[in-house]
């Protein structure tokens, strides 16, 4: 498959790069909200949540630039997926206005405390939840009419759509049990190692569940896997899998408290990637392909020179600010 | 349920339900992160403590309130796809970028300083320290550059073209960013986040110095409140007056509404003070009026003409008695806030700033004046622009998703449960931070200290560099 650079190709990276820095950032944030239930005591939920609490916001501002830029860049398929994903959209964003002020509201009161912790994990579940509905809802393909969505209210509801949703659920919580073994130490540690070998199990197991499910959705799918020459290109994709989960296995095994999160990281981008591999030309697949979705040139271009110039930028103070909180997080650190 | 709803209507519905919870929040950390700033640069500049003691202070009132901006944000960000997605599908190319520029520009700018700003004191120094801060006061303000310009082309669209497929597309983007009344609203609304926050903070210190008059902090930020509210309350209005006449020139058919002008006066229109607008019989109900007024006002003669809706087709007339009473409610607010600044310019020029029991009352009283003021003005602008999403070119019923009633219905009833749970118990906190007094020591953004372990405890020591 041979890939043509103009405008809306770019975009399409662009906005790619924007959700799979969003789902890297978040990921592992949400993760902790999803792991919230195991870590029973107050201390160890203070330590989870001053992990992230200095970063968690610029980690959800990538999910604005997704949807803004989708908007943005190809307005046909933000005007039709929005819709098509409609409940399980309103449920992400309900999910995330609970776990948001959570950050903020446990510090503020004794009493109410585990009512937003309890909403910490919930909200965070459910953003979860609704984001990989979400995804399974996309790759199964929308029903359009004219510019429109023309599906019923609740298509994005399969088996697959389920599956996707409970895969991406388990993927989370692997970034967010890795991302503790790299900031916490002691007991916390030695719980989140045990919760990084559990959940990287069930992330190998979604990851084939998806893998084999994804080619028997439609054709194109299939043959964009399995046609001879594209096998050569996609066989990279389980190949480097199987190599990093090794990695990943040999890194919780001898401890090393860095590794496993970067390495898990590297796990997200391969699915990611192989979700590309799979959908490319198509934004809404089977329906709509990029250059049918995107903005006017102008539109486009216009916005390419503020990305440019600014992405670099943003990823520059935003490394800095993760480089500012470093290191270990102590039971006693709080800074509320 | 719903199904006998119209979808249309719960869309609007909707979206004015979550745009009010959300844009209170803005007005108030746009100007909070103003203040919290200036805070600091005197701390740095002169040294005292108060300065440092009341810039923690609000710090976790400013922590607070922007965490609800932010997830109500969010919720904006996405309801232009899931309700309105004929809207996104067309104005998309237009307004698009300029809410991507404000993303690139400005959000991230506010949430990579944030977390710098609340807990990094002790990890950066004072300098480094007051330019996150710095960097996201100067965030939330281009942040209201953006949104406010692509609000400002939904009301007087120009720059643009129409494509084939109904789509606009910007043909001069210096002309849609600066669109007529853009720089007019900018001012009003920057102007009326400073004044909101400058209420509450003048109320808080009011609050505290009815408790004790010789409390260090709050007689500082009562007397920098105070400023706020004498210089800038007058400034705001004549911005105001301003914004109006550039909304006469582009948009009369608002204006006609707001002044419940059903008929047209060729020779010099009164100044209707208050009535019930029956849109029906198309006349103001029980008038109190002062003839030729409105022409002064607006035309700045007595006699000058003055259009009514009797010259437009009703199926462009906005509801007029929403924004003829909005518009009442806001002035009103705006005349109370200049009454507070002069009272409490007379009261210093007495020396009685911080004795006067009855100023502090008074400045306890106005704390939500500038949060009434906005929304009220927020809905004049809007209510006033139906029925039309794009002024005069596209209208609200071709904006709408394909949605049926009981979906747009059960997510507005979801909103309404949700937003009601967290602002009520966001309130709260704030109020409880606000009720205690700034102490010296205020607890600082230290991401050493161990504090606030039991909720909201204070630390035994403050940050100092």
């Amino acid at each position: 498959m041979s890939i043509a650079v103009d405008l809306a190709t770019v975009w399409a990276f662009i906005i790619a790069f924007a959700v799979f820095v969003y789902v890297v950032m978040d990921g592992f944030d949400l993760g902790l909200g999803i792991l919230f239930p195991l870590f029973p005591e107050k201390r160890d939920r203070d330590v989870i949540m001053n992990s992230v609490a200095p970063v968690w916001d610029g980690n959800e501002t990538w999910l604005v630039l997704g949807g803004g830029g989708l908007m943005a860049a190809f307005p046909l398929a933000y005007a039709v997926l929005m819709p098509a994903l409609y409940t399980p959209m309103i449920a992400m964003l309900l999910g995330l206005v609970f776990r948001g002020v959570a950050f903020e509201f446990r510090w503020r009161t004794t009493k109410a405390r585990n009512k937003w912790d309890i909403a910490f994990f919930g909200g965070s579940l459910l953003a979860t939840l609704a984001q990989g509905i979400a995804l399974g809802a996309i790759l199964q393909g929308v029903h359009v009419e004219g510019r429109h969505y023309a599906g019923g209210w609740w298509d994005w509801l399969t088996p697959f759509s389920i599956l996707t949703g409970v895969s991406l659920v388990i993927g989370y919580a692997l970034l967010g049990a890795t991302w503790l073994v790299m900031k916490t130490e002691g007991e916390l540690r030695d719980r989140a190692y045990h919760l990084s070998w559990i959940f990287l199990l069930a992330m190998l197991g979604a990851i084939g569940a998806v893998s084999i499910a994804t080619p028997f959705l439609h054709v194109q799918y299939t043959h964009r896997w399995f046609a001879w020459p594209n096998v050569l290109l996609t066989a990279q994709v389980p190949i480097s899998v199987a190599v990093i989960t090794a990695l990943l296995l040999r890194s919780l095994a001898k401890k090393l408290d860095y590794q496993p999160f970067f390495l898990a990281l590297a796990l997200f981008a391969l699915s990611y990637a192989g979700l590309g591999i799979s959908m490319y030309p198509y934004i809404v697949p089977q329906s709509i392909t990029i250059w049918q979705a995107a903005a006017p040139e102008n539109s486009q271009l216009f916005m390419l020179v503020g990305v440019a110039g600014l992405i670099p930028l943003i990823l520059a103070y935003t490394a800095w600010a993760y480089w500012v909180f470093r290191g270990k997080v102590r039971p006693e650190s709080g800074y509320h | 349920m719903f199904e006998g709803f119209d979808a249309v209507v719960l869309a609007r519905a909707q979206f004015a339900f979550t745009m009010s919870f959300h844009i209170i929040f803005p007005a108030f950390s746009i100007g909070l992160a103003s203040y919290l700033a200036v805070l600091e640069a005197l701390w740095l500049w002169t040294g005292r403590e108060v300065f440092i003691n009341l810039f923690n202070y609000w710090l976790k009132i400013f922590a607070v309130a922007f965490g609800m901006g932010v997830v109500s944000g969010i919720v904006m960000s996405y309801q232009f796809g899931t309700n309105w997605s004929a809207f996104s599908d067309k104005v998309g190319p237009v307004i698009g970028p300029l809410m991507a520029y404000e993303v690139l520009t400005a959000f991230f700018l506010e949430a990579g300083f944030l977390g710098v700003m609340l807990f990094g004191l002790k990890r950066v120094g004072p300098r480094l320290h007051f330019l996150a801060t710095l960097m996201v006061a100067i965030g939330t303000l281009i942040s209201a550059f953006w949104i406010l310009s692509a609000n400002s082309w939904m009301q007087t669209p120009t720059g643009h073209t129409v494509n084939a497929d109904g789509q606009f597309i910007a043909a001069d983007w210096l002309k849609v960013i600066f669109n007529p009344s853009f720089p007019y609203r900018l001012v009003h609304m920057v102007l009326a986040a400073y004044l909101t926050t400058a209420l509450v903070v003048g109320a808080v210190g009011a609050w505290h110095l009815l408790r004790d008059r010789h409390l260090a902090g709050a007689r500082v930020m009562f007397s920098m409140a105070m400023w706020m509210a004498t210089l800038v309350a007058p400034i705001q209005i004549l911005a105001g007056d301003q914004h109006g006449l550039n909304t006469l020139e582009h948009q009369p058919v608002k204006i006609m509404a707001m002044e419940g002008h059903f008929q047209s006066h060729k020779d010099g229109a009164p100044l209707i003070l208050f009535g019930l607008p029956n849109q029906q019989a198309a006349r103001v109900d029980y008038a109190i009026e002062v003839p030729r007024l409105g022409s002064v006002i607006l035309k700045h003669s007595p006699d000058a003409p003055m259009a009514g809706l009797d010259t437009v087709p009703r199926e462009n007339w906005p509801p007029v008695a929403i924004a003829f009473w909005s518009f009442r409610i806001m002035v009103g607010m705006g005349l109370l806030m200049l009454a507070l600044g002069l009272f409490s310019l007379l009261m210093r020029f007495q020396g009685k700033l911080y004795d006067s029991r009855l100023l502090h009352m008074f400045a306890v009283a106005m704390a939500p004046a500038g949060f009434i003021a906005v929304l009220a003005g927020w809905i004049t602008t809007e209510v006033g622009r139906q029925p039309f999403t794009v002024y005069g070119l596209l209208r609200t019923v071709d904006s709408a998703s394909p949605l049926a009633a009981p979906a747009v219905g059960s997510s507005l009833l979801a909103f309404i449960i949700v937003y009601f749970i967290v602002f009520a118990a966001g309130v709260i906190y704030l109020l409880r931070l606000m009720a205690a007094p700034p102490h010296p020591g205020e607890e600082g953004p230290s991401h050493e200290t161990p504090i606030r372990s039991a909720g909201i405890t204070p630390a035994t020591q403050g940050a100092r560099p």
